[in-house]
């Protein structure tokens, strides 16, 4: 200790507290780096918008994967929403403080179970019970947002109940003193005022749906096509991505990493979106 | 017509308790699932021995001290990192700009997918700096990954430590550090390793960060700069190859084991710290 | 009597807000000074700049001079830490340290690097005997700080400040949150303990100030309205709003 001093100490404190957004910058540089002169060069309009996924014949139009991305985040959503955002009212009103410090950990406890086993248990309960029951191949756009519908339970849940539990007891009280019912003041009272922290639950559920890769890959079928119905099968950015990088060269390499920027742009817009709703929140208090 | 309040209640109380039983019940049978087919297979042999025929059979070794290995690396070069940033951020500085853009910085890090961060490690890591598909790439890369993790958990458990401790620590003629080292760090350590916990747990459940910079030999490594294959990584291959869904339940199975260990203890050390506070 | 605070125009801002104007007073050493007024009127915003306890808040400026044994604690290259060494100060709610009772006293000593056990032990009995509680702890000294009484606690934050072995102890309404009987104790040992040292109290209570204060100085909006020897502030104040506050008719 005296060996730096108390001015040493601070200078490499405030050094090392750059770490996180140089790795975010980093990041940022080698991805645009890689992926944006090929953007450049082959046009944005016709790398987001063509369908002609070639890479032999150089032909480089993701459209698809946008739209199976889309697709799969939108069905995630229906899925995942509104049985979190149920699910978190239900433990933070309903359920005795007890059970719900219980609870509240299981379910975050699932937001650390490798996107793998997601995936494993798409490929081996869901793709079959589709297959059998609604046709297709089983592995499809259906199979991809359930999966991804539940991955993102726990992030609704627990954030969406950190929201509703910062709402002030007194709100709640004043409330329930002027004759209204349980249900009345929830969805009257609570939800409104813990409106923003639900809404950016929803937002990072997102992001995390339109990142995940692993699972979607092995659910999903992987075919590069525009889906037309939810029992098609389909590849998703990310996971045009993982499937070809290992053997991708060149100008096909280039198309991959500029997909990587693709989401790299859409993730962060939506982070910071999400993180503004949360930070208005917290003003709000 | 306008149905009574207390029908709308207790509909609404069914719609929103069977959602929830809905959302647990799925969640609990993934794990039950797993566990059930995967836990026959798991014993000893299949632990300590060395994969075979691509994982067709033999058992896990190598992918278990990959698994061991990359999380350990990455926690090292993060931990520090992330303590030093949150320390910073709640002791050494006010509100101004700068940390607004490092807070802004974390959260969007912690947003990033991990596909993001494969293809950054593989670019960065193995290519540009020549470390190749290596222990050393996929631990930086990681580390890169939890960095956010432990910041913020750090910052919580930081600010959780009552203001009245730190004055009373500088009006006994403490410097910052002194009252950080003697005060502030001691009372934050729960928390602190919760973050680090935390940070292990997705580690070792990663996949697509790791297998763009770690590689997937199941060659047992001998330094930092050879290739391995973690457990969540050697699970991915056997089931997307088909090669053995045997050996992949159980390799599956432990995975989860590890990972719930690992949370518990966070929790159960989280617990104890909330437990130690009121 | 020596002087040891020469404080001169003294005014203090928190985010651009006024809230100390142009205090000017001597404190002597050898004694204890009253500080006496209303919530809000800055007696512990004066209390905590005369040991730059007030900096580690953000928006906070001061004006004027602080003149410790001649020297402006505010002056350039004046060092903070070096400061609070010399003058200790023991705060309005207990806190003891999560720690044994033991190192909370040594807790000043160790910063400033004493290593030697014999030396720590032999301030940790003086400090706590001077505090008046050595007795009630002895034989208990590795048990947490944090299962003391409130009373006790406070004692020993007292002692955790004369560990130090400072030259002023400041102290901001040390008795607020006790018992008659635990205030009773921290007063007799102040009244003890300034035959060695300077000693400053601010004060919600004015009947504690006229019981143990040698001196005692009225603050009311920021200001010094006056200061004076306790027997004469509490029997004939020269301005009304002493009069006012000392006798109960303030409001």
């Amino acid at each position: 200790m005296s060996l730096i001093g108390e001015r040493g100490v601070r200078r490499i404190l405030a050094v090392t507290a750059f770490s996180a957004i140089s790795a975010l910058l980093l990041i940022a540089l080698f991805i645009l780096n890689e992926g944006l002169p090929f953007i450049f060069r082959y046009g944005l309009h016709d790398f987001l918008l063509k369908s002609d996924w070639d890479p032999q014949a150089g032909k480089f139009g993701i459209y698809p994967m946008v739209a199976a991305s889309l697709w799969v985040t939108f069905g995630a959503m229906v899925v995942g929403a509104p049985l979190g955002v149920a699910g978190a009212i239900f433990l933070s009103e309903f359920v005795p403080k007890s059970v719900m410090r219980v609870i509240k950990p299981t379910i975050e406890l699932l937001a650390a179970i490798p996107s793998v086993v997601y995936g494993f248990i798409g490929v081996m309960v869901l793709a079959p019970l589709i297959r059998t029951q609604l046709g297709g191949p089983g592995l499809s756009l259906l199979a991809a947002s359930i999966i991804l519908g539940i991955m993102i339970l726990p992030t609704v849940i627990s954030i969406s109940i950190d929201s509703i539990q910062a709402v002030p007891q007194s709100y709640r009280e004043g409330s329930l003193a002027l004759g209204a019912t349980t249900w009345q003041t929830i969805h009257m009272v609570t939800v409104r005022a813990a409106k923003s922290g639900i809404i950016a639950s929803i937002i990072l559920g997102m992001g995390r749906a339109i990142g995940e890769t692993m699972a979607v890959i092995m659910v999903a079928g992987n075919a590069v096509k525009i889906p037309h119905s939810a029992l098609d099968s389909v590849r998703s950015l990310t996971a045009n991505i993982a499937l070809e990088m290992s053997y991708a060269t060149g100008l096909h390499r280039q198309a991959l990493f500029a997909t990587g920027v693709i989401l790299f742009v859409v993730i962060i817009i939506l982070n910071s979106f999400a993180i503004v709703v949360l930070r208005k929140r917290v003003y709000k208090k | 017509m306008r149905i009574h309040p207390r029908y709308t209640q207790r509909l609404a109380v069914t719609i929103l308790g069977g959602a929830t039983l809905l959302t647990l019940a799925v969640l609990v049978f993934i794990i039950v699932f797993v566990l059930e087919k995967g836990l026959p297979v798991v014993n000893f042999r299949f632990l300590l021995t060395n994969a075979e025929d691509m994982g067709r059979s033999g058992g896990i070794f190598t992918t278990l001290i990959g698994t061991i290995v990359l999380p350990l690396l990455a926690i090292i070069v993060a931990a520090p990192l992330g303590i030093s940033t949150a320390v910073y951020l709640t002791e050494y500085t006010l509100e101004t700009k700068v940390t607004k853009i490092i807070r802004f910085g974390t959260d969007c890090l912690a947003g990033i997918p991990s596909i993001i961060f494969g293809l950054f490690g593989f670019i960065f890591f193995v290519t540009t700096l020549g470390l190749g598909w290596s222990i050393l790439s996929g631990g930086l890369t990681l580390a890169f990954m939890i960095l956010p993790t432990i910041i913020r958990t750090t910052e919580e458990a930081v600010k959780a430590v009552p203001k009245s401790y730190r004055q009373v620590s500088f009006s006994l003629g403490a410097t910052r550090w002194q009252t950080v080292k003697r005060i502030i760090l001691p009372n934050a350590l729960p928390g602190i390793l919760t973050g680090i916990m935390l940070g292990i747990g997705r580690s070792i459940g990663e996949t697509a960060a790791v297998i763009f910079t770690a590689g997937s030999s199941l060659r047992l490594p001998t330094s930092i700069f050879d290739s391995t294959r973690t457990m969540a990584v050697h699970f991915y291959i056997l089931a997307r190859e088909g090669l053995s869904s045997e050996n992949a339940y159980g390799t599956a199975a432990t995975l989860i084991i590890a990972v719930l260990a690992i949370n518990l203890t966070a929790y159960w050390m989280m617990g104890r710290f909330i437990a130690k506070r009121s | 009597m020596d002087c040891k605070f020469d404080i001169q125009d003294l005014s203090v801002y928190w985010r651009g807000n006024l809230s100390l104007k142009k205090v000017s007073l001597k404190i002597s050493s050898s004694q204890i000074l009253g500080i006496i007024g209303p919530a809000g009127s800055g007696k512990t915003t004066f209390l905590r700049s005369l040991d730059r306890m007030n900096e580690l808040e953000p928006g906070f400026k001061a004006e004027g001079r602080v003149l410790l044994d001649g020297e402006d604690i505010y002056g350039a290259g004046y060092d903070a830490v070096t400061l609070r060494k010399k003058v200790g100060m023991v705060f309005a709610l207990p806190v003891a340290l999560p720690m044994s009772v033991y190192e909370n006293v040594v807790y000043g000593p160790r910063l400033a690097g004493i290593r030697n056990h014999d030396r720590l032990d032999e301030l940790v009995e003086q400090s706590l005997t001077a505090a008046f509680m050595w007795n009630e702890v002895k034989d208990r000294l590795d048990m947490s700080g944090l299962r003391l009484s409130g009373g006790q606690q406070q004692r020993l934050c007292l002692a955790r400040v004369l560990a130090m072995e400072p030259e002023v102890i400041l102290l901001d309404e040390p008795c607020s949150g006790l018992d008659p009987i635990s205030t009773a104790k921290i007063e007799e040992a102040l009244t003890e303990l300034k035959k060695k040292y300077t000693i400053i109290l601010v004060t919600n209570n004015t009947k504690q100030a006229a019981r143990i204060a040698d001196q005692t100085a009225f603050f009311l909006m920021g200001e010094l309205i006056e200061m004076g020897v306790t027997d004469r502030i509490f029997t004939a104040p020269v301005h009304k709003q002493t009069d006012d506050y000392v006798t109960g008719r303030f409001g």
